[in-house]
């Protein structure tokens, strides 16, 4: 039986984990390689990379942080934030990636999706849609959450897999920081209407939130970044919360 | 010992590369390459694959002579060589993702999109699934019955000959997702990115 994934997401700016997992025997609490490595020994079953470098100078850290990761994780990796281009993904690629995630250039110029997918495969292309609530329905939000794009998040979701895409990043714009748990319905929604994959994010504040996601949610995949940080919970806890409700982990 | 990664451009091998590389320490030495007198005369081949299986076997054809290298390899001097998702795919000797694709023969068989009854089942087959080992391979030893392993694809490789199966995974029906023929093998999941148990399938092939 297929098992729901739980993913901890590490965001990553220059290089340097900007909040981290607070532990002890850490030497370097901002490295995001021994932060990743801490998650996949601890049973992660995919590591993911936001990159959320401001600057053009410093848009080549990742690339270094990417190329580390891969040579010590030996689980999926997804790196996000910043990518534009067909070359950008090439380059994240060959640093070690195993999917990319596609934000804001995939609200732009959806034929990034199309061509990347045909190039390298849709196993390796998500694509992150940022959504938030708007009266009865959801937008889609870019430049991480700063522009209304007015697209509809549901409509766009379908257009997204019939582009190619691998799978959906799926945030509540609403939720993400909030700690009050996903947007069910959001999430229900695009997982209803598509045939691939959805990965819920955005508000996990305690681990009943993420057997939400996938019990009500019908996610897949369940992302999840501040309740790992601060050393609140572990994968290993979160694995066995879940299963104790009768959801499917590796264990 | 050398074991060579054909390095074919059929998308995305870093993973394959660094996993090997991780086993391997210094004792074997992992070559990257498509040069066919260096996979002559290497010990092991490991054909990785990604993305459909016509563009995989597009790009093995685009290489002169790259075919005929591997299938002397492995069916003439029966020499260990590891399919890996698409790698073993190609082993069929038709593909039917995109357009009807020929592929290598080596196992009778054919390749096709995984039955999502109606939507019930969401293709990608992506994550964590278990293994049901259905014989003894070599690339199995100490490695548990019902272990996960990472797969990501939505087709899957039907054998004629259901004897060459050595595992299956569950997902709408039973996938194969492991084969062994003789010198051949095969696996329909990553273990590049199936963690310590992945890597440890790796070992066993360097080891065979």
């Amino acid at each position: 039986m297929l098992k729901n994934r739980i993913i901890p997401c590490l965001d990553v700016k220059n290089g340097r984990v900007v909040k981290g997992i607070n532990f002890v025997d850490l030497q370097d609490a901002g490295d995001p390689v021994e932060q990743a490595k801490i998650y996949s020994d601890g049973g992660a079953d995919e590591i993911c990379f936001l990159d959320i470098t401001a600057s053009n100078e410093n848009r080549d850290t990742i690339y270094n942080v990417v190329e580390k990761t891969s040579k010590k994780c030996f689980v999926p990796l997804t790196v996000g934030g910043g990518v534009r281009s067909v070359e950008d993904i090439n380059k994240l690629l060959n640093c070690g990636a195993d999917k990319v995630s596609i934000n804001t250039a995939a609200v732009q110029n959806p034929e990034v999706v199309v061509e990347s997918s045909k190039k390298f495969g849709s196993q390796c292309i998500v694509v992150a849609i940022d959504a938030k609530k708007n009266g009865d329905k959801w937008e889609i939000f870019t430049h991480g959450g700063r522009n209304n794009t007015g697209t509809d998040a549901i409509e766009f979701a379908k257009k997204m897999e019939n582009s190619g895409a691998g799978e959906l990043l799926v945030t509540s714009m609403d939720r993400d920081g909030t700690q009050v748990g996903y947007d069910i319905d959001l999430m229900s929604k695009i997982s209803s209407i598509v045939n691939i994959p959805v990965i819920a994010s955005g508000g996990v504040g305690n681990l009943d939130h993420l057997v939400d996601g996938i019990k009500l949610g019908n996610a897949s995949a369940v992302l999840a970044a501040s309740i790992f940080h601060y050393g609140k919970h572990s994968v290993k806890e979160a694995k066995e919360y879940l299963d104790s409700k009768g959801i499917p982990v590796r264990i | 010992m050398n074991v060579t990664i054909v390095d074919y451009n059929s998308g995305n091998i870093s993973s394959v590369i660094n996993s090997f590389k991780e086993v391997a320490k210094d004792k074997v030495n992992i070559e990257v390459t498509s040069d066919l007198s260096k996979i002559k005369s290497s010990d092991k081949v490991v054909l990785p694959g990604q993305g459909s299986f016509k563009s995989c076997v597009d790009a093995l054809n685009k290489i002169n002579g790259l075919v005929d290298t591997l299938s002397e390899f492995a069916i003439n001097n029966k020499k260990p060589l590891l399919g890996i998702c698409v790698g073993l795919q190609m082993f069929a000797d038709v593909g039917f993702e995109e357009i009807e694709t020929k592929g290598l023969g080596w196992i009778s068989g054919k390749v096709s999109k995984i039955d999502n009854q109606n939507g019930k089942y969401k293709l990608p087959h992506i994550g964590w699934n278990e293994i049901n080992i259905t014989k003894d391979s070599k690339i199995f030893k100490d490695i548990e019955n019902k272990s996960h392993m990472y797969f990501v694809h939505s087709y899957e490789f039907i054998p004629e000959d259901k004897n060459v199966v050595s595992a299956t995974t569950d997902y709408s029906s039973n996938i194969v997702c492991s084969v062994e023929k003789e010198n051949i093998f095969g696996t329909q999941f990553h273990p590049e990115k199936s963690d310590k148990i992945g890597l440890k399938i790796i070992d066993n092939f360097i080891n065979l």
